[in-house]
């Protein structure tokens, strides 16, 4: 469903980004794209939705080259894109409701939405998001009234109500603490399976991405590294990709953790 | 790293802000004698100023008993006249100042048009409100509708300059996860910039209007209208009680609109 050929990304002070990714993820698929600081995980997301623009190579999405097109095109191409970001990227004086319907902007023209006045379905939709990720109660207060939890479920409400066909993660465990992280990736892939859609995950923590998603990539100085399934990732991969260091702690934390859940 | 004893048991010092120490010493000792040199140059006569402190002293005293009655009706007209040309001149620079705000930011405008508003800002800011003013009553002729214009041209200077600094220092992040939701450009700046530049906007129109209305009891001096005209006649003159009873009215009006915007500031958090 979406196909990366030969994406390069080089900054204009010359660092090479990304060194000729090519990525197909299939419908449905949720995927972890792991790798250290600075190996192009957050370029690779943006470079999908063209938040940042690659320099060569081909981004598909269904049948549409997203590379090609004019900006009013990339508008409804980008609608169809979910992203939920590092540290929620909420607009802090906008209300919670406002935060979630702006995921409507791509659909609604400027002056319904500079009043306000969405359409009722959007409302509906709002509402039974908000309601599903448990902060139907709190839609009219300010963003920057809220926890990092509750901000990121927010997030998430934004970026479903696009009803998009893929979500594009960029870390969205990062600023939070180890339990509401757990919560809100599982919270992530239980929608993701509930709605069938395809999800990009930005992350971190290892041992997170092991217990969530179906399939692992590896990133390392812009380029694909390690490509398989979670029970793959052994100390030797996770060296190749990371560095020398010791793993054996990252990896078993992570089934003394699963042992603990279940 | 370098070997650790030589530090070990000497005092730290924070590094000069100019690292040679000749230049140090040559900036200090030059500003210094320039300082003195410039103080030497003003030329006082004290005999002048001898004689003035009487007229200093009358004016002074006209303060204990300032008259607003004899030429109330001059005042009255003077400060409405003023208070319009405040109020006129805000509201019409503000909405001028805010698209070339937002072609002021780099962030958010391509770089042609980013030129064009910091000129129109640089060239509002370069002119003072004193030389606009004696320009303008030469083109439109004595009155209010000079100092109007005088101080629209001003506040777009000054608002687009603050406003468009806000909005470059904005967050990035929120802006563009509204962009990355497939808004309008309309649709991105309301939703993604508008809300985080708000505060800013609203505080810095209200200290506008502030510095608008002094401004305006300055332009009267220049013909540009208002009470600075009504004040500029009685000290021609030589009528301090009715000049103190305007000063003391515009004082009052500045100390209301201060503590107004203060409030007003403090709810717009």
């Amino acid at each position: 469903m979406l196909r990366l050929e030969k994406l390069v990304k080089t900054y204009k002070t010359g660092d090479q980004a990304l060194k000729a990714v090519d990525l197909v993820v299939p419908e449905g698929q949720v995927l972890a794209l792991i790798g250290p600081s600075g190996a192009g995980k957050s370029t690779l997301i943006r470079c999908i939705n063209r938040l940042v623009e690659p320099t060569s190579g081909k981004v598909h999405l269904g049948e549409v080259d997203l590379t090609s097109l004019s900006t009013a095109a990339l508008r409804r191409q980008r609608s169809r894109m979910g992203m939920i970001f590092q540290e929620y990227a909420l607009v802090e004086r906008l209300t919670v409701m406002e935060n979630v319907l702006s995921g409507r902007l791509g659909y609604v023209g400027f002056w319904r939405s500079f009043l306000r006045k969405f359409p009722q379905s959007d409302i509906d939709e709002a509402f039974r998001l908000l309601d599903r990720v448990g902060m139907a109660h709190m839609s009219d207060k300010r963003a920057d009234e809220l926890s990092g939890g509750q901000r990121q479920r927010v997030g998430i409400c934004r970026a479903l109500i696009q009803n998009p066909a893929l979500l594009l993660v960029d870390e969205p465990t990062a600023s939070l603490d180890p339990k509401t992280s757990r919560q809100i990736m599982r919270l992530i892939c239980e929608l993701c399976k509930e709605r069938g859609l395809a999800a990009i995950i930005n992350i971190h923590d290892v041992a997170l991405a092991q217990m969530f998603v179906q399939r692992v990539i590896g990133l390392r100085f812009g380029a694909v590294e390690f490509d398989g399934l979670p029970e793959e990732l052994t100390p030797d991969v996770l060296t190749t990709i990371y560095g020398e260091e010791d793993w054996e702690a990252t990896i078993e934390n992570v089934n003394d953790e699963d042992g603990a859940k279940e | 790293m370098s070997d650790i004893s030589t530090h070990i048991g000497k005092p730290w010092k924070k590094p000069p802000f100019v690292q040679r120490a000749w230049l140090r010493w040559v900036l200090l000792i030059g500003f210094s004698a320039y300082l003195i040199a410039a103080f030497l140059t003003i030329e006082v006569n004290w005999m002048r100023v001898y004689e003035g402190l009487d007229r200093g002293k009358q004016f002074i005293l006209a303060f204990t008993s300032p008259d607003f009655s004899s030429r109330s009706g001059d005042i009255w007209e003077g400060m409405i006249e003023s208070i319009i040309m405040t109020v006129a001149s805000s509201v019409v620079g503000i909405i001028i100042s805010i698209p070339i705000a937002l072609g002021a930011a780099r962030n958010i405008a391509p770089l042609p048009i980013y030129l064009i508003c910091r000129s129109i800002i640089a060239i509002s800011r370069a002119l003072q409100e004193i030389i606009v003013a004696i320009l303008l009553v030469a083109i439109f002729g004595f009155g209010p509708l000079a100092g109007f214009l005088t101080l629209s041209f001003a506040t777009i200077g000054f608002l687009s300059k603050l406003l468009a600094e806000d909005i470059e220092s904005m967050d990035r992040v929120q802006a563009e996860a509204i962009k990355a939701s497939g808004a309008k450009w309309a649709q991105w700046i309301n939703y993604g910039v508008q809300p985080q530049v708000m505060p800013r906007l609203i505080g810095l129109s209200i200290y506008r209007l502030d510095i608008n209305f002094r401004e305006s009891a300055i332009l009267g001096l220049v013909g540009a209208g208002g009470i600075g005209a009504t004040l500029n006649t009685a000290f021609d003159r030589y009528e301090y009680d009715t000049a103190a009873a305007i000063l003391l009215l515009i004082i009052v009006i500045v100390m209301a609109l201060e503590y107004l915007s203060g409030i007003v500031r403090e709810r717009v958090q």
